[in-house]
């Protein structure tokens, strides 16, 4: 990332054949696995404690995407869902509600009335979730069923084996495609969220570039990982999303969000990744607008460390509910 | 810096240090003893200007009797087979792991610097390197100085403040795995965790008079590796110490090691993996206060990316935590005496009349105690006295250079050489800078990282002698 801020045309340029696109992509600075696993657990160290422990899990809850994304959901499971994301804790009405809940595209309408008025966002994965492994125009169809449906954010994945094959531009274009699918009648647009699946695409190298080629694109926020596969979101793929995005505000003024999804189960996990956010990027990223947990059980577990904190006990399992 | 996000203090007990007492004499003989003298010197924490205790400063009669003791113990200690030392040198490896919490605590109070660091990295390295030369105890026929390796005799060993504990290990382990007894004497603005393992001595049962510990400052130093009972002496500390311990053996029989000063390259390359590097140079300047022999505390930066190295680099300094050594959150603790302040304090005043470019992040420093934040110099030419100069503090000079050669000319231009940093994602110019580089460890892709099984040494001005690994052993061996 150079320090002279990247012109708009600037940006059009780098993406105006598969030749500069990888040229710039090739020409980001390089991660030292060894030292990046290193930061990543360091920052893991920060104690947390009181105050600023009862500040972040509340934070923490205000940033969950609430997911259910199985081949049995029903109607009535995303219902319960969504009245899970207003009123997390029926104990304690003072618990934050969720910033959204991620469905299937199909879920979106009986979501969007679960959720009735209730300030909490729609998310749902398109593009062929989660292996991506479709043609242009199902993955079009299926983010325009989506937004049609009212979801007010599209998780998208990128086709990995068309990135570790180096076809940058073809992801760069899907990406371009599916924002302009996301603009409803009315002009104003679902938020899209490109995920990567940081567990197929390896090296923090390769996690990098595609961060930068999503940005590139148009992502209004990038993601690790579909929750789908052995490896999702950890402290050090996270690690790199988070400096793409401070280096990709730096360079063009753009701000982007993130979102680690996967395998995040307990508040100290939770707390761990917000240290990160708090210490790489700092406030501006620190809201539910600009960081997001990808989690279906974190919320539990965040919410019975609450009650702990309240009540100087520790309650268990059935003291929150299932689902 | 976040305002949104403060994290609440999280304080270590002082009470985990265990008791301090108000005064203390020397370890002599496998005793706690009084001085024969009656001057006492006072240690203080350095966060607080709190004083610790009192303790004694060694005559020229305490030396004498930590000697004799050192000597008598020598010909039974000499004769154990390697098996039975290696099992004490466990034992202690056993026992500072046990009491890791305890130590750890009390090292941050004496010395101000984190418990971070005391409790994640000098801790488990100091019984780390009980644990290597335990092992190497009962083989010593197979380190490769010959079948019959013999011990040298009577060890006098001065070991500085920055790293009380872990410079006793370095010092103390090999010496008892080779056979030889030893007189250390910790520095005077830190005693207490030497004092602390006379007592882990005696727990481990260690036979009489093969540990001594004794107390004092330079004179007593002076009086201890200008003994002529000693074989061997061996000094961590300063060049100009270094230099004068030297004069004083010159012409003698006995042995020295010396590991002194210096004034580390970091050299980061224009492909260097930036964000990385970047925390290679934090770690290599703010680390332990930049109270390291080994710090990087000259950056020498490719011009090309020295704008974008340098404003990555203030980005994460502005997130360093400076304060309260107990809590576990801070990055960077108080500096060991108001000695070592001013005389740090006198040389970034001299960078700034030189010319180079000051700047540290906005940090609100103590009341009490001595502090110093982090601070970067820019614009600083090889000539000024903050890039020849060992500072001993958080303060880094940065430098440029254009080409590879330029970068090992550079590095190399100095009187030290103790150890350098290479930043670069291209293996072959790692080797090729690393074998131009006239220091004794270079560290590629990373910085300030110790291992009991890695020699550590320098050259020139930095000292002569190895410590760490099997060329460790030879310091303490009549080979």
């Amino acid at each position: 990332m150079s320090s002279s801020p990247l012109s708009a045309s600037g940006l059009a340029e780098i993406a105006s054949s598969e030749a500069s696109l990888r040229r710039f992509l090739h020409g980001l600075p390089g991660i030292d696995a060894v030292g990046l696993q290193a930061r990543a657990a360091g920052l893991g160290t920060r104690s947390i404690k009181t105050t600023a422990k009862a500040y972040a899990i509340d934070l923490a809850i205000s940033m969950i995407d609430l997911t259910t994304l199985e081949g049995a959901d029903t109607p009535g499971k995303v219902r319960s869902l969504c009245q899970k994301a207003r009123n997390p804790d029926p104990g304690d009405p003072s618990v934050p509600h969720t910033a959204a809940v991620c469905v299937y595209p199909d879920m979106v309408p009986i979501a969007k009335e679960a959720l009735g008025g209730a300030p909490i966002n729609v998310a749902a994965v398109a593009t062929a979730f989660p292996s991506g492994r479709a043609g242009l125009p199902v993955k079009l169809a299926d983010t325009a069923e989506a937004v049609a449906a009212g979801a007010d954010e599209v998780d998208m994945v990128i086709d990995r084996g068309a990135f570790l094959s180096g076809r940058y531009l073809e992801i760069y274009e899907l990406i371009a495609e599916i924002k302009k699918a996301c603009v409803r009648p009315d002009g104003t647009a679902a938020h899209l969220k490109v995920i990567f699946e940081t567990g197929e695409l390896v090296t923090y190298d390769n996690i990098r570039r595609a961060s930068w080629l999503a940005m590139l694109a148009g992502a209004d926020f990038i993601k690790t990982s579909t929750g789908k596969v052995a490896v999702n979101a950890t402290p050090a793929n996270t690690l790199v999303l988070l400096e793409a995005v401070r280096d990709f505000r730096a360079a063009t003024g753009v701000q982007v969000g993130v979102k680690p999804a996967g395998g995040i189960r307990t508040t100290k996990d939770a707390m761990k990744y917000l240290v990160m956010v708090n210490e790489i990027l700092g406030d501006d990223w620190l809201s539910p607008d600009w960081f997001r947990f990808g989690a279906s059980s974190l919320l539990n577990d965040l919410l019975m460390q609450r009650q702990k904190l309240a009540s100087g006990r520790y309650s268990g399992p059935d003291y929150v509910t299932v689902d | 810096m976040a305002q949104l996000f403060e994290y609440a203090p999280a304080p270590e007990s002082r009470a985990a240090a265990g008791d301090i007492a108000s005064t203390y004499g020397h370890y002599i003989d496998g005793e706690f003893v009084e001085s024969t003298g009656s001057e006492a010197l006072k240690t203080v924490d350095p966060s607080t200007e709190e004083v610790l205790a009192e303790f004694a400063q060694g005559t020229e009669g305490d030396v004498d009797r930590a000697v004799a003791a050192a000597r008598k113990a020598f010909t039974s200690w000499s004769a154990l087979p390697g098996v039975e030392r290696g099992k004490y040198l466990f034992r202690i490896a056993r026992i500072i792991q046990e009491r890791s919490r305890e130590l750890a605590v009390l090292e941050s109070i004496d010395n101000g610097k984190p418990i971070k660091e005391t409790r994640d990295v000098d801790l488990p390295l100091v019984a780390a390197h009980f644990f290597y030369y335990a092992g190497w105890a009962d083989k010593l026929e197979f380190a490769g100085y010959g079948p019959n390796p013999r011990p040298v005799g009577v060890a006098a060993q001065v070991i500085p403040w920055n790293f009380p504990l872990l410079m006793l290990a370095w010092k103390i382990a090999p010496a008892l795995a080779t056979g030889n007894t030893v007189v250390l004497k910790p520095a005077e603005t830190t005693p207490l965790t030497a004092l602390r393992f006379a007592e882990i001595c005696r727990q481990a049962g260690l036979p009489k008079g093969v540990v001594n510990i004794v107390t004092g400052d330079g004179r007593t130093g002076a009086a201890l590796t200008g003994h002529p009972g000693v074989d061997k002496v061996a000094f961590t500390g300063s060049t100009e110490v270094g230099r004068a311990i030297a004069r004083t053996l010159a012409g003698t029989r006995t042995r020295l090691s010396l590991e002194l000063g210096g004034k580390a390259a970091n050299i980061v390359f224009d492909d260097a993996p930036v964000d990385q590097a970047v925390e290679g140079i934090v770690d290599g300047i703010f680390f332990n206060q930049g109270h390291v022999c080994c710090a990087g505390s000259r950056l020498l930066v490719q011009e090309s990316v020295h704008d974008e190295v340098l404003e990555a680099l203030k980005r994460r300094m502005s997130t360093l935590r400076v304060g309260d050594p107990l809590d576990k959150n801070t990055d960077i603790g108080a500096i060991n005496s108001a000695a070592q302040l001013a005389r740090i304090q006198e040389l970034t005043t001299a960078g700034e009349a030189e010319g180079a470019e000051r700047w540290s992040p906005s940090c609100e420093l103590p009341a009490a105690g001595y502090w110093f934040a982090p601070t970067v110099f820019s614009n600083v030419s090889a000539t000024h006295r903050i890039a020849r100069e060992e500072i001993f503090g958080p303060v880094l000079s940065v430098l440029t250079f254009r080409t590879p050669e330029e970068a090992v000319a550079k590095a190399n231009n100095t009187p030290y050489g103790l150890s350098a940093g290479i930043w670069t994602e291209k293996g072959s110019r790692i080797l090729w800078t690393a074998s131009r580089l006239r220091a004794g460890v270079v560290w590629s892709n990373t910085f300030n990282k110790f291992d009991p099984t890695s020699p550590f040494g320098g050259y020139k001005e930095s000292g002569y002698g190895r410590e760490g690994g099997r060329h460790g052993l030879e310091a303490y061996l009549d080979v």
